[in-house]
């Protein structure tokens, strides 16, 4: 894809078992990463594996929208953020 | 909530005493510092929050972008122009210390700062659709990088804001009180001790005079 043109490495993936295990690949396996990019509807079927990232300072893994547009899945981790800091959505939407 | 553990003694009442001050402290500071965080988090939500939405509109761009240009060339010409990147990106990454959470700074570094250089083709066989989608592209590169930092500092805050809440709220409502109830608890006994002890005194005393004198009351 076009990112590959930046100068960042792009894993492609064709189901979600794959996606498992590039991402296990590039977070067990090695440190080199700081930050991996997933695109949402990946992402969705990954949750598990990526919450276990949650609270470690690396790497960060961070939803991007597909081609589709954008599914709301890097908007709902904001606001599991939120609530869980505060206890309650405060953002109000 | 006196547990049935404590012995009523007044060393025991010290130490009780002691403790109850330093958790009065800590709970003090911890709450303190669970304001400070949350001052900081909501900045960060907010930045998070806009950089969110910038992120996702410029990428929905870029790939509809990319989607035109993969319209007009053919696949396999596509993928032969993005095969080889002629860029490269170097990701630096430093700590900073908020209210000792140790969040991440990225900084990153490409490796040709030429802004052409993204192209990794000729222009030649491309169409130039396909340079305005990877324009786009490396535009909202730089805003998703720091939306990496910003959303993993979210994160990291938001576990350190809950795990201090937790704290303060086990002090507030559980210790604090426990102890301050222990502390009842022993004063009341050794009162009691000393009020038995003076009556037991009385009694002896009457008991002493009336052996000697025959006194009666």
């Amino acid at each position: 894809m076009g990112f590959k043109a930046l100068g960042l490495e792009t894993f492609g993936v064709d189901n979600a078992q794959e996606g498992l295990a590039a991402l296990k690949k590039l977070t067990r396996e090695s440190d080199d990463y700081a930050i991996i990019y997933i695109e949402e509807n990946l992402a969705g079927e990954l949750e598990h594996e990526i919450s276990r990232y949650k609270d470690s300072p690396t790497p960060a893994i961070i939803l991007i929208p597909g081609r589709q547009g954008s599914l709301g899945l890097g908007q709902n981790a904001l606001k599991a953020a939120v609530e869980r800091a505060v206890g309650t959505n405060i953002l109000g939407d | 909530m006196a547990s049935t553990t404590i012995t009523p003694t007044r060393m025991v009442l010290n130490q009780l005493k002691g403790r109850l001050k330093t958790a009065r402290r800590g709970h003090k500071l911890l709450k303190d510092k669970r304001d400070e965080l949350m001052r900081q988090f909501m900045d960060v939500v907010k930045q998070n929050k806009a950089l969110r939405l910038r992120v996702e509109e410029g990428l929905t761009q870029a790939f509809a972008s990319l989607q035109v240009a993969s319209s007009i060339m053919s696949p396999e010409m596509l993928e032969q122009a993005l095969l080889y990147p002629r860029q490269s990106v170097e990701l630096g990454m430093d700590f900073k210390n908020i209210m000792s959470v140790n969040v991440p700074l990225y900084s990153f570094k490409t490796k040709n700062n030429d802004p052409a250089e993204i192209y990794p083709y000729g222009f030649a066989q491309t169409s130039g659709e396909l340079d305005d989608a990877l324009d786009q592209l490396s535009r909202v590169f730089e805003d998703m990088l720091e939306l990496a930092q910003v959303e993993k500092t979210m994160q990291l805050l938001a576990e350190e804001i809950e795990k201090t809440r937790r704290r303060v709220n086990a002090l507030e409502y559980v210790m604090i009180p426990e102890l301050e109830g222990n502390i009842k608890y022993i004063s009341m006994k050794l009162e009691e001790n000393e009020n038995a002890t003076k009556v037991r005194l009385l009694k002896v005393k009457e008991m002493v005079l009336q052996d000697a004198h025959h006194y009666q009351q």
